[in-house]
């Protein structure tokens, strides 16, 4: 075999070698014997890990800046997600659907998956880590309120919260409240506030003083 | 609810009083623990998948079934001393097979 | 009692730990073969959960998100009689060494 070392030439350093656990050695050993008997070609493998790099918030960010500006896309992205999102060029992966879910001053929706880690990766990109811990799967259920307030989230009584658990095939995006303050602001600057978080409900939307102090803060 | 809704013609629709079976099974199933029992209402019709009980154990997931969106309160979920706010909910997708109608109990 | 994964609501005072880690490169990988041995139709999502949920509880609870994907790999491909375990135990011995 020539291209045992392929793959980790290609991202070098992040984990010290003695660290392989035993199942990251079975899982190397896997791809190794995989690609020596031609089930996969090592070709294959490096675009998926391009593919999944590629994925990012910022798509989802792009969808809901529209959606705020746009009011009858807005109408289309709730009817029928995959063909809005393709408006935009997004194509969906694998066989799973997707639905967009509306939070408002009444009502705010969060996504959790309990049985696993189901998320809207092909908008979002992977799960952080946290929606797939423990913690929040057995939480996120039974207290969604306490956990939000974990996030910074505190809603009033006057909100109803409507936790999703997302068991099928079928992937939920939050299009979050478009913050206060945000007016005739551009798409692009929009979708500068529209973070990670605030499209799983764990949060808002930034405000457009809190982009402001975040870029500032940076340089 | 934005979820597009299924040609197909399922055995319940939207606003119908369902329980949920409360069927312990060994095989890979997508049903939580905590709404087996219980009672909620279908928010909407998700359309027809490919049974994830099937095409977990070798076959190809056909034929599809329908999946709903139901809606429990928090309080029916988990009683009324562990939820937080009496008018929160819980949405999830359970597949046909394992909706009763309320009658039927 | 819920089967292992089934955990919506189970008792936990463990606040939500937000950081996040760097993937390592196996991480990357083991994704990315999933992700490749799907797109070839040769297992699919279902299988996966399945082989992650027939872990004996204590792997389970102390494996990392992507050693439980490999746990579920090797049953799956062990099973479809794609690879056998010995030549699994072999080549990972192999790369222990080769890293060691």
């Amino acid at each position: 075999m020539t291209d045992n070392h392929d793959h980790e030439s290609e991202h070098p350093g992040v984990q010290p070698d003695s660290e392989l656990s035993r199942r990251a050695r079975r899982a190397i050993a896997m791809r190794e014997l995989l690609v020596q008997k031609g089930v996969v070609a090592a070709e294959e493998v490096r675009e998926q890990i391009e593919r999944t790099r590629a994925r990012t918030p910022a798509h989802g960010s792009r969808v809901v800046a529209r959606a705020w500006v746009d009011p009858d896309f807005k109408a289309r992205l709730l009817a029928d997600a995959r063909a809005a999102v393709y408006e935009l060029g997004y194509t969906l992966t694998h066989d799973a659907e997707l639905a967009v879910v509306e939070n408002t001053d009444e009502v705010h929706h969060v996504i959790v998956c309990t049985l696993c880690s189901c998320y809207p990766t092909s908008l979002l990109g992977p799960p952080p880590d946290w929606y797939k811990s423990f913690a929040y799967r057995k939480r996120a259920v039974v207290e969604p309120r306490a956990v939000m307030r974990e996030f910074g989230l505190d809603l009033g009584d006057h909100v109803q919260v409507r936790v999703i658990d997302s068991a099928a095939d079928l992937r939920y995006l939050v299009l979050p409240r478009r913050p206060v303050g945000s007016d005739g602001m551009s798409e692009g600057e929009l979708a500068a506030l529209v973070t990670r978080d605030s499209m799983i409900g764990v949060t808002s939307a930034l405000e457009p003083s809190q982009t402001r102090v975040a870029a500032s803060g940076t340089r | 609810m934005g979820v597009t809704l299924s040609a197909a013609p399922g055995l319940f629709e939207p606003g119908d009083t369902v329980v949920i079976r409360s069927d312990s099974v060994p095989h890979h199933h997508r049903t939580p623990w905590f709404i087996k029992g219980k009672t909620g209402v279908v928010r909407a019709v998700s359309g027809p998948f490919h049974n994830p009980e099937s095409r977990a154990h070798g076959g190809t997931g056909a034929p599809k079934r329908l999946l709903y969106q139901v809606e429990f309160r928090q309080t029916d979920v988990w009683g009324g001393v562990r939820a937080e706010n009496r008018a929160d909910v819980l949405l999830v997708d359970v597949y046909e097979q394992w909706l009763e109608r309320e009658d039927s109990q | 009692m819920p089967a292992i994964h089934d955990m919506g609501g189970m008792p936990s005072d463990q606040p939500i730990d937000q950081s996040s880690h760097e993937w390592a490169d196996w991480e990357h990988m083991t994704n990315a073969l999933v992700g490749a041995l799907r797109h070839r139709g040769m297992m699919n999502v279902d299988e996966l959960r399945r082989g992650i949920e027939a872990m004996r509880p204590d792997e389970y609870h102390s494996a990392t998100y992507y050693e439980r994907w490999s746990a579920s790999l090797e049953t799956l491909l062990v099973e479809k009689g794609i690879l056998t375990t010995e030549e699994i135990d072999a080549r990972a011995a192999e790369v222990g060494e080769r890293w060691a």
